[in-house]
């Protein structure tokens, strides 16, 4: 069920350059069927911006009613809310969207976590569920340099973990997809750019694989068509899929990138 | 007794609020969030004889009070819309307002013979202002000729009243309400977005992959007031107004200004909850400036005291 709700923050702090991680307190932390769901924000009630702006979970805690979302000071939107203090309401709507399937993978299994740049934050949720269950957590995080790295210790006290920077100023050099070769694994969840999901996509066709998409959104609800991807890659084909609600998690092969 | 309901050609509205057509889907997704039977009516998604997928991605970009949206008429078909879409409305107590979209005369006509028959559908909303596809569309609707005779042809074959959705990418709106007019439109709807763009900082190049698309949202409020002024004291047929609104204070300056209805559109995006609060807040605004009835409100702004409009429920 998703809801509106006013929902007060909890915290706010810049954990990365232009990076934050926002808390708030919300009843419908309940309504949360799984990582990799996102909310919906209004940022202020004015008429600019006037769209909310999509945001992906990325904890949960149900004991306090709260959740965490983590995401990058960028455009005009994302400036007003990083300006938010601890106290203030926030417009949400949410959960809303399909989130990464926990049960695609067994206890005792593996599984690969791949996030890169602002595509990491849903992972950890993820993480942290999967470890709950049972199953062993691998996770490879790729950043473009060294001050856009965060949440290394989080992942690192669930599971091994591989940082990867574009200019080779922290972690490996490179990108994530030249880490991943090496690793054993049941299953692979992952976030980020497309070209980054592309790549994945292709190399591991054999493989058990769910990506996350991002693309620009209208309502965030299924109703404008704003967010549509093909699911064929046939030109007359007229069959598609919506990011927002029949996504953003698809799994590999379902759309195309 | 109700300070809302409003009778116009083949449509007993409750209230005069309504989704506008592209901002509503078919309705599932708003009916999460309230009962649909709340609504006046609901004009659903542009409906074509073929599926359509649409424009390429990205589809919208924002900017200042408004957006620009180039979705492409992106739609399941006639043959879809009539299986699923229509008799999924039919559990709502509300009333159906089918878009009609085509490249060519014969597509309109296809639609609008078959959709019109649907049970539901009380009226028809000829879109002849689409500015996102490459054919047809928005020729129809910038040629006064070309659609008074669209009009004329539709009206033929349609089983309910037709009103036609204007375009403000025209140098004279009255001279197009005028042609529908006399195509026999019953009334009106307008207006539809205004073709904008916007360039990404980085790269300099367009930010729809489409290069342009509509504008909406409280941006072009001003604009639309400004043509259904024009218009509605220069036609005699009802205009169901739209562009920009998001409470009751707007609905009521959209009658001032000479609309019978209203839709809203954008801001079903940025609060799903819109329009069932509008209904909610509008008699009680009514009451706060002193007006009996909604209707009264109708063509204010150039109407001289105390005569009424011709409509009125």
């Amino acid at each position: 069920m998703i809801r509106k709700e006013l929902c007060k923050i909890i915290s706010q702090e810049e954990i990365a350059k232009d990076i934050f991680e926002l808390t708030v307190e919300a009843n419908f932390v309940n309504e949360i069927s799984a990582p990799g769901q996102f909310v919906h924000i209004r940022i202020d009630k004015a008429l600019d911006p006037l769209l909310r702006r999509p945001i992906s979970i990325s904890s949960i805690n149900r004991l306090n009613s709260q959740f965490t979302m983590i995401y990058r000071k960028e455009g005009k939107g994302t400036a007003l809310l990083a300006e938010k203090d601890k106290g203030m309401l926030l417009d949400i709507l949410g959960p809303l969207g399909n989130g990464f399937p926990v049960n695609e993978v067994n206890v005792g299994e593996t599984a690969l976590l791949v996030g890169g740049g602002i595509g990491v934050p849903p992972l950890y949720e993820l993480s942290k569920q999967l470890i709950a269950k049972g199953v062993k957590v691998i996770h490879v995080l790729g950043f473009q340099t060294q001050s856009a790295v965060f949440y290394e210790n989080e992942f690192l006290e669930n599971g091994e973990t591989y940082i990867t920077t574009v200019d080779g100023s922290y972690g490996k050099k490179g990108f994530v997809t030249n880490v991943i070769n090496e690793l054993e694994f049941d299953c692979l969840y992952t976030c980020g750019p497309t070209p980054m999901l592309k790549a994945i996509e292709k190399e591991y066709s054999h493989k058990k694989v769910f990506l996350s998409l991002e693309e620009r959104m209208g309502c965030g609800v299924g109703a404008c068509f704003a967010c549509v991807c093909k699911t064929s890659n046939e030109l007359e084909d007229v069959s598609y899929k919506k990011v927002c609600s029949d996504g953003p998690v698809f799994r590999a092969g379902e759309v195309v990138l | 007794m109700s300070k809302l309901n409003i009778d116009l050609p083949g449509l007993k509205l409750k209230n005069p609020i309504m989704p506008a057509s592209g901002c509503f889907g078919f309705g599932k997704e708003y009916s999460q969030f309230y009962d649909l039977s709340k609504l006046g009516a609901i004009m659903i998604k542009a409906t074509t004889v073929e599926p359509r997928f649409g424009n390429p991605t990205p589809r919208v970009a924002e900017t200042s009070a408004g957006m620009l949206n180039a979705i492409g008429l992106q739609n399941p078909g006639l043959a879809s819309v009539l299986s699923n879409e229509l008799p999924w409305l039919a559990q709502y107590d509300v009333p159906i307002i089918a878009n009609v979209a085509g490249s060519l005369e014969e597509d309109y006509i296809e639609v609008a013979r078959s959709i019109s028959k649907a049970s539901n559908v009380h009226a028809l909303e000829l879109n002849i202002s689409c500015p996102n596809v490459k054919t047809g569309g928005i020729a129809f609707g910038t040629i006064p000729e070309v659609a008074k005779q669209l009009t004329k042809r539709v009206k033929e074959v349609s089983d309910v009243p037709v009103y036609v959705k204007l375009s403000p990418n025209v140098t004279n709106i009255v001279e197009m309400a005028k042609a529908v007019e006399a195509g026999g439109a019953d009334g009106l709807t307008m207006i539809n977005t205004l073709v904008g763009m916007r360039l990404d900082i980085k790269t300099g190049k367009p930010i729809l992959a489409n290069r342009t698309g509509g504008l909406s949202g409280p941006a072009i409020k001003p604009v639309a007031l400004r043509m259904i002024y024009e218009v509605s004291q220069a036609v005699t047929i009802p205009i169901i107004g739209m562009g920009g609104i998001e409470s009751a204070e707007d609905v009521i300056e959209f009658f001032y200004a000479g609309a019978s209805a209203v839709a809203v559109g954008t801001a079903n995006f940025v609060d799903p909850f819109v329009c069932p609060t509008i209904i909610e807040e509008l008699p009680l605004q009514l009451d706060h400036l002193g007006y009996e009835h909604i209707s009264e409100c109708t063509g204010r702004s150039w109407r001289e005291h105390g005569q009424r409009t011709h409509h009125r429920a």
